[in-house]
C-alpha cells in the first residue's frame, strides 16, 4: 500500500514554476530518493510535502489521509517528518536533550503536570527511548555534550536521531550526505539502512550526491524544471537517455 | 547540599528581615518581592524569543480586578487574588492572540499598542475605572483577625505569595514545557517539524505570564490603595526592561538579581532626583553594548573561569 500519495502537485512562486504536476507513490517500507539538477524543484517539493509551503494545487495524502493544506506539526504529529538540508538542531541543549525534545509528540506534558511533577514516569520513558536512538546511531560517548561542540558528521547524524525520536513512519532526509566526506557519508548511508532495515520506517530522501543515491534507494524519482522526467529502479535510471541528457555535463551520473 | 543550605539562609533572611530594618524599608521589601514576581514572570515570555512591551499592562489588568471586585463587590481576597490572576490570563490570551502572526520586531512593537489599548480602556472609561485619576480606596485586606493594613504583616503576605509564583515559574522552566519554549526560541522550523505547535506554545507562555502580572498586580494595588493608568505606562514597562536586561534572561536568576542590583541603584541614587532616569538609560545602554547576556553571564562566565582553574589545578597534581 501506498504511504503518501503525491497527485498533480503544482506550486509557483510568481511566475516561477518550481513544482508542475508531480505525481509520486511511495510504499511503505521502500527506500525512495529524489533526485535532479540544481535548482530542479526537489526541495520546494519536500517544503510543499512536509507542510512548510502551501501547494498551488493538486493533493498529498499520507497514510490515508489528505495532509494537503495541513502545518508542519500537524503533519508530523500523523507520523511523517522531515529535516532540514541545513545543520538544524538546538545548540544549547546536550546530545540526549535534543533527541529528548524530539519526543514531544510522545511527552503530552501539561502545564499542570510540569509544576506539580507529575510526568516523571513519563519523562524516564521518554530518556530512555532517546538514550536507545543515540545508542542505535552509535553517539552513546557524546551524549551529554553539547550539541554546538559536535563535529559536522555528528551534528547531520544528529539532526535524523532528532527526527527518529518522533517515531515517524515516514522519514523525509533532505539532502542528508551534503557537504560529508567519505567515512561521513558511508556512516549516514549505514544510518539510512538500519532506519528502514531495523525500524521499519519508510525513507525519502533528496539527495545530490549519485554515488549515495544509487546505492541506497529502491526507486528513483528524477525531476527537472519542476516537473517528473524518470522513475524507476536505479539501474534504469542510470541508463535512461533523457535523465543522462539532463544530467549532462554532471559526470557522477556514471558513477 | 550547599544549594540547599542557601536557599535556607536567603528564606530565614527574608523571614527575619522585617524585626531588623525600619518600616520604610518593608515597604521597599514589599515592592522589591512584588517585582521579583513581575520581573520573573517577564522572562517566561523571553525564554521562547518573544520580547513583550506589555507586561505591566497585565500587572494593570490584575490591580484594577482586585479594585473592582473587593470596592465594589466585597470580595474576600482570596477570591480576588485568584480572579485578579485569572482576568490577566484571559486579557493575556486575547492580547497575544493576533500577535502571534509576528514575531521578533513585530511582536514588540505590536504588543505595546496593544497593551496601550487595554490601558486606555480604563483611561477612557470613568466607569467603573475611574478615568486618568484611576480607582481610589481599595480597601486594606483582612484575613482572620489579621491586619494587613501594617506593612510588616503584608510583607509576609508578600513573601508568602512571592515564593509560590517563584516556585512555580521555576518549576515551568526546567520541565519538559521550558524546554519546548527554548527550544523554539533556538529553531522555531525545527521545532514545527518535529510536531511542536509553536503558537499554542508562545500564546501559553504568555497568558501564563500574564496571570503572575495579575497576581503581582494584586498585591500592588491593595498596598497602595490607589491605582491609576500612569502606574501601568510605558515608563514603568522600560524600568522592567531595564531589570531584565541588566540580570539577563540566561537562566532563571537573571531577572531576580536584575531587580535587586537595579532596585539598590535606584535607592542609592536617589540625591540625583530628576537625574534618576539619565542614569537607568545609560546603565540599559551600557548593558547592551557591553555585556548582552547581563550580569547572568557574567556569574557563568566567572564559574566556566574557575572551572577551569580547578581543572587545571588537579591536572597538575
Amino acid at each position: 500500500m501506498a504511504i503518501l500519495e503525491v497527485k498533480n502537485l503544482s506550486k509557483n512562486f510568481g511566475g516561477l514554476m518550481a513544482n508542475r504536476d508531480l505525481n509520486l507513490e511511495v510504499e511503505e517500507g521502500e527506500i525512495r530518493g529524489v533526485i535532479g539538477p540544481n535548482g530542479a524543484g526537489k526541495t520546494t517539493f519536500f517544503n510543499v510535502i512536509s507542510g512548510v509551503y502551501k501547494p498551488s494545487g493538486g493533493t498529498i495524502k499520507f497514510d490515508g489521509t489528505f495532509i494537503t493544506n495541513l502545518s508542519p506539526d500537524k503533519i508530523a504529529e500523523l507520523g511523517a517528518v522531515r529535516t532540514f538540508q541545513r545543520v538544524a538542531l538546538f545548540p544549547n541543549f546536550t546530545v540526549l536533550e535534543n533527541v529528548n525534545i524530539g519526543r514531544h509528540l510522545h511527552a503530552r506534558e501539561t502545564l499542570f503536570g510540569a509544576v506539580f511533577g507529575m510526568s516523571k514516569h513519563m519523562e524516564i520513558e521518554n530518556l530512555e527511548k532517546s538514550r536507545k536512538i543515540v545508542d542505535s546511531l552509535g553517539m552513546t560517548e557524546h551524549q551529554d555534550e553539547l550539541a554546538s561542540n559536535l563535529p559536522y558528521g555528528l551534528q547531520r547524524a544528529l539532526n535524523v536521531a532528532i527526527a527518529l525520536a518522533t517515531e515517524p513512519r515516514l522519514l523525509m532526509l533532505d539532502e542528508p550526505v551534503a557537504g560529508m566526506n567519505p567515512t561521513e557519508k558511508a556512516e549516514m548511508t549505514r544510518i539510512i539502512r538500519l532506519i528502514r532495515d531495523e525500524m521499519g520506517m519508510t525513507v525519502m530522501l533528496v539527495e545530490h550526491d549519485m554515488r549515495t543515491v544509487m546505492n541506497l534507494c529502491d526507486k528513483i524519482t528524477v525531476i527537472d524544471f519542476g516537473e517528473k522526467l524518470a522513475e524507476g529502479l536505479p539501474q534504469e535510471i542510470r541508463e535512461n537517455k533523457d535523465v543522462i541528457e539532463a544530467y549532462l555535463g554532471a559526470e557522477d551520473i556514471v558513477a | 547540599m550547599i544549594r540547599y543550605l542557601t536557599a535556607l539562609a536567603v528564606l530565614a533572611g527574608f523571614a527575619i528581615m522585617p524585626e531588623v530594618i525600619g518600616e520604610y524599608y518593608v515597604e521597599i521589601m514589599i515592592l522589591f518581592m512584588i517585582n521579583l514576581i513581575l520581573a520573573s514572570s517577564f522572562r517566561l515570555i523571553t525564554t521562547c524569543g518573544d520580547w513583550s512591551l506589555s507586561h505591566v499592562v497585565f500587572m494593570g489588568v490584575g490591580a484594577y480586578a482586585t479594585a473592582l471586585l473587593a470596592k465594589f463587590l466585597g470580595w474576600p481576597f482570596w477570591g480576588t487574588v485568584l480572579l485578579g490572576g485569572m482576568a490577566s490570563a484571559v486579557v493575556g490570551l486575547a492580547v497575544v492572540f493576533p500577535l502571534l502572526r509576528t514575531k521578533g520586531f513585530g511582536f514588540f512593537i505590536g504588543s505595546f499598542a496593544l497593551g496601550e489599548f487595554v490601558r486606555l480602556i480604563w483611561v477612557k472609561f470613568h466607569f467603573p475605572f475611574g478615568g486618568p485619576r484611576g480607582m481610589i480606596g481599595i480597601p486594606s485586606i483582612e484575613l482572620s483577625d489579621i491586619d494587613f493594613y501594617e506593612a510588616t504583616p503584608y510583607y509576609y503576605l508578600v513573601l508568602l505569595f512571592t515564593i509560590g509564583c517563584l516556585a512555580v515559574l521555576y518549576r515551568i522552566d526546567l520541565s519538559r514545557t521550558g524546554r519546548v519554549l527554548k527550544a523554539i526560541y533556538a529553531d522555531e522550523d525545527l521545532s514545527k517539524c518535529i510536531g511542536i505547535n509553536v503558537a499554542r506554545y508562545r500564546a501559553m507562555a504568555f497568558s501564563v505570564s500574564a496571570f503572575f502580572a495579575g497576581i503581582a498586580g494584586v498585591l500592588l494595588a491593595h498596598r497602595l490603595g490607589a491605582i491609576d493608568p500612569k502606574n501601568f505606562d510605558v515608563n514603568t514597562m522600560v524600568y522592567l526592561v531595564i531589570w531584565v536586561v541588566v540580570g539577563g534572561v540566561g537562566s532563571f536568576w537573571g531577572p531576580l538579581i536584575g531587580v535587586a542590583v537595579m532596585m539598590l541603584v535606584g535607592e542609592a541614587a536617589r540625591p540625583l532626583a530628576e537625574w534618576r532616569p539619565l542614569l537607568f538609560g545609560g546603565i540599559l545602554i551600557a548593558f547592551l553594548t557591553l555585556l548582552p547576556g547581563g550580569l547572568d553571564s557574567l556569574m557563568s562566565k566567572v564559574r566556566e573561569l574557575l572551572d577551569r582553574r580547578t581543572a587545571d589545578g588537579t591536572k597538575e597534581n
